[in-house]
């Protein structure tokens, strides 16, 4: 709404357009695959086109003969530099105490591939033709061992990795077994369910890209990369990899197109390329295509669950009772073991007072892709399961889904549940009214039967998420396995002109920080908002950050931003103090201006800014010179967005084509920087959910053969397959971070799923919906209802 | 993608020549098609003749039987043209339902057809048309030019260079599109001539499109949707796929079936 606003002083909460489209939009973004790098060569990736199979033996004597071929690596070379393997940084502990059976992983396969697309070796070429011209020649004899494609009956599989046997990395539990089995014993009735949580890809707009070099001047390495959180990707590659000490590695990631995820984790490509560009001694570039995104970037979801829930004679919830098994494909990756677990069975009490939860999960390797984060990571999981047995309940007790759920509401906070989490704030029923009333719920049955007149199914479906942002505190991931700590860190620098830089350990790859964070800080010293440039995404500039994902960049690294303006503001009042010669505690710092409490004596911001590099008026013996501050912010709780979502739609039983009618999505986010981009934020995850619930689902063949390999056959939503969404809020204030915001990032992906497939169970008058809710699926489902009326 | 020579000819004539003294050669038409397989190195021709400078291969000419539409012509234009809205809206219709708006503003109806994938819209107009396809040695009747998956009558280095569509009474297409690529799942063109109604199916058979006989026959005595609402195609040529069993794309045929008819007679 606000373009005109961009040169003056942008207020919290203004909707300011985005800062960073122009750039995007015009073409001018600097991607990773933008860059060259003078003497560059191509780095091309020999894949494993079978699941499983050992490598007997590998040659490329007549690879590395071929015209323009730079140099052939393979896993032996890894081996003969004693680099080491690409890690998981969660630890999980089973049930019986042993640690998770990491299976290792070596960026280039040693004695076995485990999965269509792993990587066997790395042909570096003059050209990028010539790279795939000689990889063709690499002669690589596979002696193929059986694939383990299928999660249900992976256990019985053949052995993946010789750590693991029965193929499972754990066997984990979180909470109480005994009381929860009590709770059912007693139960009045108990519904019960099982669930697939289909597999998905990624697909970020820009495909992953790495370019590594080495200054054999320095001794040091870059690596441009398309990283959702560089100074991770540089501890990993330093501290475990072994490439370089940090100091001798600058990790860059540039602009990047969208990672949903899928950018966190440390993958082989640009650990080999960096160690690659000293051993060739040029600069070696990867760009992946979209064949190898779909192949090898870590996919998402994967679980298989049976649940059941226990009620009293009443209708409430005494007990939930939850077995999952998660796909972790053929390796654990960066931080795949947290997302079935502390990512997904702590959110499992959603919006509800249960008194006795107990989750067990197994994960399971597969001869698939990895499988880590993914947006919403574990949330969506929890959540689709929570929604839809509670959906299911209701229905069973003959109930309003919407009663049910009010009635087990949480209505009062702080609430500690039985699954670690300690929720801080919400209203849970403010969001349910509101999404019911907008939605026009009462409404519902009249456009069911005109529908029905139509010969068209209408269904509703309710879907109350919560989810947890921020991952944190620090101490508490640590204690729950966690190898990193989960703060973020800022740097506000302030130029003798007034004007600021704010370094950030946040990474914006298509939310908007450098709009809102520039408008914090606009809006914090009262200075125009073009004034403002927020630096991030490099290691030699930004000291250390945690990166952004789990929706965290608002709520923990905005947090770390106001804690260094506080202290910019308090060293600027000491120096305004002197200027203005007044005491310190006379200073009142307002709309830009420090001002003698009482008096109309006062100075602009940029004024004290110049005075403070100057250095003419204050005492350097007490105060020093200069204008720049450094905060660590780690916040003292996860947030906890939550929102209510419904899904009005209509089945066309004779084709099974299923059309969204309305989607109201009613999210409580705490307070909200900027709407436009919180709407986009929502819009896009609404978009993602959707896909997940009607469209998107990765498959592979009893062969581990990937069969949804490009956009021919892996169906991402397009706008024409989406409504207009009605989006609102409700608003308690987060109280465990200084801005109470809570995060939306993952909102849309998170509530969408469960309310589209309650509403299509609604229409189509069974349980049983797969997801993806394909056309030929729900028209099968249409058909079997169909013969089924026709029996009665 | 390997590499490959580019020539870019002013006459029929000189492409043929290319194309038939090098059979590794291949025509380039909106390369909406071959030019992907290249990138993905799936083909790889000695030589693109690309067949865009060619001025007798692009354009649409009303005839005395209907419209004749040059091998070069961009689906787009054929959407847009009021020639061929005259004499077949269906065409024009079909035409705008290709791809997305930058795959119709490249790729041709030659090309289509050359290419003959069994999802494509064009074959089902067509066949149903009964079209004829004129090369620059031979004219090709719709019924002998689609050879199965991927197949056509051509031979090797032959050029396609227009497409005779006769005029009919009334014409009709309705297209399931596959969820993922958007090509047909199952895509229905009815037309009616005086004498008979010709009904193809495109995207649901295992060897490409086809003529479904038994939906034309009872359609030439009865043209109605009733009359075809006990209609079921046999699944047992249908593909089987992720996006649905042989089952259901009997099931879309049929539907389409009706919602083409149910297009013309209102
Ligand atoms: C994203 C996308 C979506 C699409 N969706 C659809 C869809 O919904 N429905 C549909 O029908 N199609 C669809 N297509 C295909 C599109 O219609 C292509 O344009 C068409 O299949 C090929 O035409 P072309 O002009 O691009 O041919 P090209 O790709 O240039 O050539 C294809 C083949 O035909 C040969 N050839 C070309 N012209 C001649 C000629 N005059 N004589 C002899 N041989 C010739 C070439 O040598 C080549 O082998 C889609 C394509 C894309 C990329």
């Amino acid at each position: 709404m606000n373009a005109s606003v961009s040169s003056s002083v942008t207020p919290i909460g203004a909707a300011v357009r985005r800062k960073e489209d122009h750039r995007f939009i015009t073409g001018k973004g600097r991607y990773t695959d933008d860059m060259d790098r003078p003497g560059q060569a191509y780095a091309y990736f020999v894949r494993s086109p079978y699941a499983h199979a050992r490598i007997r033996h590998i040659d490329a004597t007549a690879a590395k003969a071929m015209p323009g071929v730079v140099d052939v690596l393979t896993g032996a070379d890894l081996a003969t530099d004693g680099l080491g393997d690409l890690i998981c940084g969660w630890m999980i502990h089973s049930k019986d105490g042993s640690p998770m059976k990491m299976g290792s992983h070596p960026a280039l396969a040693k004695e076995k591939v485990r999965y269509v697309g792993d990587h066997v070796a790395v042909v570096i070429a003059e050209t990028l033709n010539q790279a795939k011209d000689a990889a063709l020649a690499v002669e690589v004899e596979y002696e193929l061992l059986p694939a383990v494609a299928d999660l249900a009956t992976a256990t019985d599989g053949e052995q993946i990795h010789e750590c693991a046997p029965r193929n499972t990395a754990f066997e984990w539990e979180l909470g109480d077994k005994a009381a929860t089995e009590a709770a059912f014993a007693r139960a009045a009735k108990v519904t019960s369910i099982d669930i697939v949580n289909n597999r998905l890809a990624p697909n970020a707009i820009e495909p992953r890209a790495a370019i590594g070099e080495y200054d054999s001047g320095d001794e040091a390495f870059t690596l441009w990369t398309t990283s959702q959180n560089p100074h991770v990707a540089r501890l990993v590659l330093s501290a475990f990899v072994g490439i370089a000490p940090e100091n001798k590695l600058r990790v860059i990631a540039p602009d990047v197109g969208g990672g949903f995820g899928s950018k966190i984790f440390i993958y082989a490509e640009e650990t080999v390329c960096t160690w690659a560009a000293k051993k060739v001694g040029r600069p070696v570039k990867w760009t992946g295509d979209r064949s190898e995104a779909f192949l090898s970037d870590a996919h998402g979801r994967d679980h298989i669950t049976h649940a059941e829930l226990a009620m009293d004679e009443a209708g409430h919830i005494i007990g939930f009772r939850v077995h999952t098994r998660a796909n972790m494909g053929a390796y654990l990756s960066t931080f795949a073991s947290s997302i079935p677990t502390y990512l997904y069975a702590t959110l499992l009490s959603g919006q509800y007072a249960i008194p006795a939860i107990y989750c067990e999960v197994d994960a399971v390797y597969t001869t698939t892709a990895p499988v880590d984060a993914y947006r919403g990571a574990g949330r969506p999981e929890a959540t689709f399961l929570l929604e839809r047995i509670v959906e299911k309940a209701a229905r069973e007790r003959g109930e309003d889904p919407a009663e049910f759920r009010r009635r087990n509401f949480i209505k009062s906070f702080p609430h500690q549940t039985p699954v670690i989490m300690c929720y801080d704030a919400g209203d849970y029923v403010a969001s349910l009214d509101k999404a019911l009333e907008v939605a026009d719920y009462k409404g519902f049955p009249a456009r069911r039967a005109e529908s029905e007149r139509n010969g068209k199914l209408r269904g509703i479906g309710l879907s109350a998420y919560i989810e947890a942002c921020g991952i944190a505190p620090s101490a508490a991931v640590g204690s729950l396995g966690a190898g990193v700590g989960l703060w973020e860190s800022a740097e506000v620098r302030v130029n003798p002109t007034g004007n600021v830089e704010v370094l950030t350990g946040s990474h914006s790859h298509g939310q908007g920080h450098e709009t809102t964070f520039a408008q914090l800080v606009s809006a914090r010293l009262g200075i125009p908002i073009d004034q403002v440039s927020v630096v991030h995404g490099d290691t030699d500039k930004v000291q250390f950050g945690m990166g952004t994902y789990g929706s965290r960049s608002g709520a923990v690294g905005m947090s770390a931003i106001v804690k260094a303006l506080d202290k910019v503001e308090a060293k600027a009042k000491k120096i305004a103090a002197h200027m203005l010669e007044a005491s310190e505690g006379d200073i009142e710092f307002k709309d830009g201006r420090f001002t003698v409490a009482g008096t109309d004596r006062s100075l602009a911001f940029a004024e004290v800014a110049l005075n403070a590099y100057v250095a003419h008026k204050f005492p350097t013996s007490e105060i020093e010179p200069g204008l720049k501050e450094g905060a660590f912010y780690d916040p003292t709780n996860f947030t906890f967005p939550a929102g209510c979502h419904i899904c009005e739609l209509e089945v066309d039983p004779e084709t099974g084509v299923v059309e969204i009618k309305s989607f109201v999505a009613i999210d409580d986010f705490g307070e909200i920087i900027n709407p436009m981009i919180v709407e986009g934020q929502v819009h896009g995850g609404i978009g993602q959910g959707i896909g997940q619930a009607l469209m998107e689902g990765v498959t592979y063949d009893e062969d581990g053969q990937l069969v949804t390999g490009s956009y021919m056959d892996y169906t991402m939503p397009r706008a024409g397959d989406l409504p207009s969404f009605t989006v609102g809020m409700t608003q308690t204030r987060c109280p465990s971070n200084p801005l109470g915001i809570k995060g939306c990032g993952e909102a849309g992906a998170i509530g969408a799923p469960p309310a589209v497939i309650n509403a299509l169970t609604n229409a189509l008058g069974t349980e049983d919906v797969p997801m993806p809710a394909t056309p030929s699926r729900v028209w099968a489902i249409a058909q079997a209802r169909a013969s089924r009326l026709a029996a009665e | 993608m390997y590499a490959f020579d580019y020539q870019r000819p002013d006459a029929i004539a000189a492409a043929a020549a290319i194309l038939s003294a090098d059979p590794e050669a291949k025509a380039l038409a909106g390369g909406q098609t071959l030019l992907p397989t290249l990138k993905q190195r799936l083909a790889q021709p000695t030589a693109l003749v690309d067949l865009s400078r060619i001025p007798e291969l692009s354009g649409i000419c009303a005839t005395t039987e209907g419209v004749s539409i040059g091998a070069m012509t961009r689906h787009a234009d054929v959407a847009a043209s009021e020639l061929v809205r005259a004499a077949i809206p269906a065409l024009a219709d079909l035409a705008g339902m290709i791809g997305d708006v930058a795959v119709r503003n490249r790729g041709t109806i030659g090309g289509s057809l050359a290419n003959d994938d069994p999802t494509a819209d064009y074959p089902a107009a067509v066949l149903a048309l009964n079209a004829t396809v004129v090369t620059d040695r031979r004219s090709i009747g719709a019924s002998d030019f689609f050879r199965g998956l991927f197949e056509t009558a051509l031979k090797e280095g032959e050029i396609i260079t227009r497409v005779d569509f006769p005029k009919v009474e009334k014409a009709g297409y309705a297209k399931f599109r596959n969820p993922a690529s958007r090509y047909a799942m199952a895509g229905v063109f009815v037309a009616k001539t005086a004498a008979e109604v010709r009904v193809a199916v495109t995207g649901a058979g295992q060897s490409g499109v086809f003529l479904w006989t038994e939906a034309g026959d009872i359609l030439s005595s009865d043209f109605s949707v009733q009359a075809v609402s006990g209609l079921a195609l046999d699944p047992s040529n249908l593909m089987s796929d992720l996006h649905g069993s042989a089952e259901y794309r009997a099931q879309l045929a049929k539907v389409m079936l009706k919602r083409a008819l149910a297009s013309i007679t209102g």
